[in-house]
């Protein structure tokens, strides 16, 4: 399968006047053709940094190493001009808050049918009528009366299919999704979730799915990366580590799902401690602090992210992240993994 | 509260701009205090061998003379005095006008500090100038009046802004406290509101005078403001600009001193309510 | 949004009103009357003028038919120009005035909000210092300064352009009376602007727009001039006042015949009537600005309208 999106190496840190902060520490990952990434990690994590300097959205004062290829082209240090063919429409991207992310001024069909207008040189008419059959496609009751109101006339969860709708105007490779359903109601949730299930059953595109809730991800990621202080520190297929955790911290990420079907809990568990500020420096594990499991050497020497599925206990010779085999590889950063 | 101070002291060291122009203010002041005893002219000698005559070193006449031969330097270091002394005394005036507006209405409140703040609105809306000329037109040319009127124009901002930091004020405790003990209205606003305003009023008192000298230029250079044989800025200005053809340092050296003052005063204030981090109330 | 423009008229007029009556009043408790200035005149002569001039009559019926001339159109004689009346003088000198300050207006927008973009676009480089260092420039230094030197270097130097004067029709004269009245909104506006942009440009929106793949024009032109405009239109009554106090100077210094020369001219003759017309014109004019820009808020941001 042909891999759309291949990050090596990245590090994206921030100046701030009185020094850098490091928020994304030399990630290494790739995705394929039509399949589901999910990256799961709390916030600061630096999950979705890695994507913001994959699309050229960094803040000012950022500064950004490594490499982001997407189709073999390098985004990280393209110019503007180069950059605008690919997002939008190659590559998409939909945030967190539709409240906000939306231009108020604009009616919804404008907003919607630019996307085409400006990356296929569309007309304005045919691109109203493709903008009406996208939000039909996204669910949106009364497409052709949505298309002349304003943002502020729609609820969060119809915003977020406008959203996404948007995101799909050009019929992407790659949807990056960040946090998608973070502001919206629970029910409105599952059915975003829906929504981006029936999107992908529906089209070719692959979906990169952002959360710090494990939850959200399990249901839709064919493959799931785990990150904690600007690195991955585990990465499975999707069925795989919600079986069976190897790093100590998703254990306990899973145990926080509250779960119906389990026994009855007195008190939900949650993970005791803080995650490291951005841009505390680490010596060792950077989850030491909080691990049931830390030892005297996982507070000295940080665990690189190695091949887990053969390894015994604490020593696993294997390839660094970065070789580019991403996929099917378990991995894990820990010096300590859980065993099954 | 010192250490407040410092932060504020060091932002605004670090801004080259304001400091910059902190020394041309204390550079044009000092000068127009100083100035004229360095010069052996006095600023009603006429003198006749030299009259409309170029800036030169030789005859002491350093930027030159006027029509009736008497000493730029002098005159226009004579002229910055009296702009200077209009602009801080208006000033005043207007200072103490919208304090004491402000204080009350923001310390009232209700009904009272709205329908205040309504006559603020309708009167910001007005060019004042107009009614200033109004005035003159009505009372004559007299001086007083002119500082009087100034000032009456320039309070509205002031009042506004000792507004919006006296509401803030009031809801603290120890206004509270001071009302539990008994104190009065009055005693309240002058003992405990007024002192934790100071910040706002310096920056917006510094962007004041500035403003109320190029009002009162203005007067002047209709020919409103003050009448001869006093000078201010704006009169020399007027007479210079129209010896411009035959006698350009006229124009030039009255203009350059107001434009320098103008600018730095404005800088000056710009810096200050960065460094002090002030925000309209 | 008709029924609101309609309620905020009616409260304009009233606005009104109050103005020509305090004028109205306060002239006529000034000392001395109009014909104070002139050499003693024999009294009989001085009845006869009175009577004229109908200052003769109770304060209450002087005031009515003031109003009524109001009403009219008419602004009474003018004291000092005897062959004109106000109005006629109003007549001749408006539409210079308004040419005047229209061109100026226009200008600094058209000019102001494309420097203040591109200041906020070159954020903390050169551009923006130099630029925004001309703007603080253009808004302390006033009119009376920036002429006279204007006409210093372009009119006596360079003789590019003529230093006063005016024809009707000609382009030439109001091009340096123009650029010195049109700096000071003109710097406030691309300063306005620049503040706005920057705010504007860090908001969720436009990132949404920049991930669209949109070119830089797009998102500027469509997406996020808009809401940076909103401070530039508040400002619109306040720059219609400097233009209106500069024009007093720029009028006169220049020689051009408008009502800002009028107003001048009539407050250094002491010509009552003509102070006044002008005052109750200029204040008519900023009302009305107030009311356009209303409706310009609601244009810009389509959750005011709605919610009216």
């Amino acid at each position: 399968m042909q891999t759309l999106l291949s990050i090596e190496d990245l590090s994206v840190s921030f100046a701030r006047p009185n020094r850098n902060i490091s928020a994304v520490r030399q990630v290494s990952l790739a995705v394929t053709a039509r399949e589901c990434l999910g990256i799961v990690g709390e916030s600061g994590s630096g999950k979705t940094q890695v994507f913001m300097a994959a699309m050229g959205l960094l803040a000012a004062n950022a500064a950004a190493d490594g490499s982001v290829r997407f189709e073999s082209e390098e985004l990280l240090r393209a110019a503007s001009k180069e950059l605008n063919r690919i997002r939008g429409s190659k590559l998409t991207m939909v945030f967190q808050d539709p409240m906000t992310s939306l231009t108020p001024h604009l009616k919804i069909g404008t907003q919607l049918a630019e996307v085409l207008v400006c990356h296929r040189g569309t007309s304005w008419s045919e691109a109203r009528i493709a903008a009406r059959r996208m939000l039909e496609r996204v669910r949106v009751p009364e497409a052709q009366r949505r298309l002349s109101q304003y943002p502020h006339e729609l609820s969060g969860g119809l915003r977020q299919r406008v959203m996404i709708g948007m995101s799909l105007m050009c019929e992407p490779l790659l949807v990056i999704a960040d946090e998608p359903t973070t502001a919206l109601d629970v029910t409105v949730q599952a059915q975003i979730i829906a929504l981006l299930r029936a999107m992908r059953e529906e089209t070719n595109m692959a979906l990169v799915l952002i959360s710090h809730d494990l939850a959200v991800v399990a249901g839709l990621a064919d493959r799931i990366l785990v990150m904690y202080a600007g690195r991955i520190v585990e990465s499975a297929a999707a069925a795989e580590l919600l079986r069976h955790a190897r790093h100590p911290y998703t254990a306990e990420l899973l145990k926080c799902i509250p779960s119906l079907s389990g026994p009855l809990l007195e008190r939900l568990p949650t993970l005791s401690g803080q995650p490291p500020r951005p841009g505390e420096s680490l010596a060792g594990c950077a989850f030491a602090p909080r691990c049931p499991r830390a030892a005297e050497r996982c507070r000295v020497e940080r665990p690189l992210l190695e091949a887990a599925d053969t390894a015994p206990v604490g020593t696993a010779p294997g390839g660094e992240a970065g070789s580019g085999n991403a996929n099917g590889a378990r991995r894990v950063a820990c010096h300590f993994p859980l065993t099954p | 509260m010192s250490s407040l101070v410092d932060d504020a002291a060091r932002r605004l060291w670090s801004n080259s701009g304001t400091m910059c122009a902190m020394f041309v203010v204390f550079g044009i002041v000092a000068l127009a205090l100083f100035g004229p005893w360095l010069n052996p002219n006095g600023a009603e000698t006429l003198d006749w061998l030299h009259v409309a005559s170029k800036p030169a070193l030789q005859n002491a006449h350093w930027f030159g003379t006027d029509r009736l031969g008497r000493d730029l330097f002098v005159r226009t270091l004579e002229g910055t005095r009296v702009s200077l002394a209009v602009g801080l005394v208006a000033s005043a005036v207007s200072l103490l006008v919208g304090i004491a507006y402000g204080a009350v209405s923001g310390y009232l409140g209700g009904r009272t500090d709205h329908l205040m703040m309504r006559l603020i609105e309708i009167l910001s809306g007005l060019p004042l100038i107009f009614f200033v000329i109004f005035l003159t037109v009505i009372f004559g040319r007299n001086e007083y009046l002119l500082f009087l009127s100034i000032g009456a124009v320039g309070w509205l901002t002031m009042a506004r802004i000792v507004r919006g930091q006296t509401l803030s004020v009031r809801q603290k405790e120890f206004i509270e406290a001071a009302v539990a003990s008994g104190a009065g209205t009055a005693r309240i606003i002058v003992r405990h509101v007024i002192p934790n305003v100071v910040g706002p009023i310096v920056v917006y008192a510094t962007l004041t005078i500035p403003q109320i000298i190029m009002l009162e230029s203005f007067l002047s250079f209709l020919g409103l403001g003050i009448q001869e044989p006093g000078a201010s800025l704006g009169t020399l200005i007027a007479e210079g600009a129209g010896e411009m053809e035959a006698a350009p340092w006229m124009l030039l050296v009255p203009g350059g001193f107001l434009a320098a003052l103008l600018l730095a005063l404005n800088v000056l204030g710009d810096g200050l309510r960065d460094a002090l981090d002030v925000k309209e109330g | 949004m008709l029924r609101y423009f309609l309620t905020r008229l009616a409260g304009a007029v009233p606005t009104l009103f109050i103005i020509v009556t305090v004028a109205f009043f306060l002239i006529r408790a000034a000392p001395g009357g109009p014909f104070d200035q002139e050499q003693a005149l024999p009294p009989e002569i001085m009845a006869n003028m009175q009577r004229a001039y109908g200052l003769d009559r109770p304060i209450w019926i002087q005031y009515g038919r003031y109003l009524g001339g109001l009403a009219h159109g008419d602004f009474g004689p003018s004291f000092k120009y005897k062959d004109f009346s106000v109005t006629e003088l109003i007549g001749q000198g408006l539409p210079v005035t308004l040419e005047l300050g229209a061109i100026a207006m226009v200008l600094a927008m058209v000019l102001g909000v494309p420097i203040g973009t591109f200041a906020a676009l070159h954020h903390n480089r050169a551009a923006d210092y130099a630029t925004m260092a001309l703007a603080v420039a253009g808004i302390a230094v006033p009119s009376f300064v920036v002429l006279p030197f204007l006409g210093l270097l372009f009119g006596i130097h360079l003789h590019w352009l003529p230093v006063a004067g005016w024809e009707p029709g000609s382009v030439r004269d109001l091009v340096l009376p123009v650029a010195a009245l049109t700096l000071l909104p003109l710097s406030v506006i691309a300063r306005l602007t620049r503040a706005e942009m920057l705010e504007v440009l860090r908001s969720h929106f436009i990132r949404t727009a920049v991930a669209k793949g949109l070119p830089l024009r797009t998102i500027i032109m469509r997406h996020a001039l808009r809401p940076a405009l909103l401070p530039v239109a508040s400002y619109l009554p306040p720059a219609v006042a400097s233009i209106m106090t500069g024009s007093l100077i720029v009028e006169s210094i220049a020689g051009l015949p408008g009502i800002g020369r009028y107003m001048v001219q009539g407050a250094l003759n002491r010509d009552y009537t003509l102070v006044m017309g002008m005052v109750i014109v200029y204040s008519a004019l900023l009302i009305a600005m107030g009311l356009l820009v209303d409706l310009l808020y609601a244009w810009l941001d389509p959750r005011v309208r709605l919610v009216r």
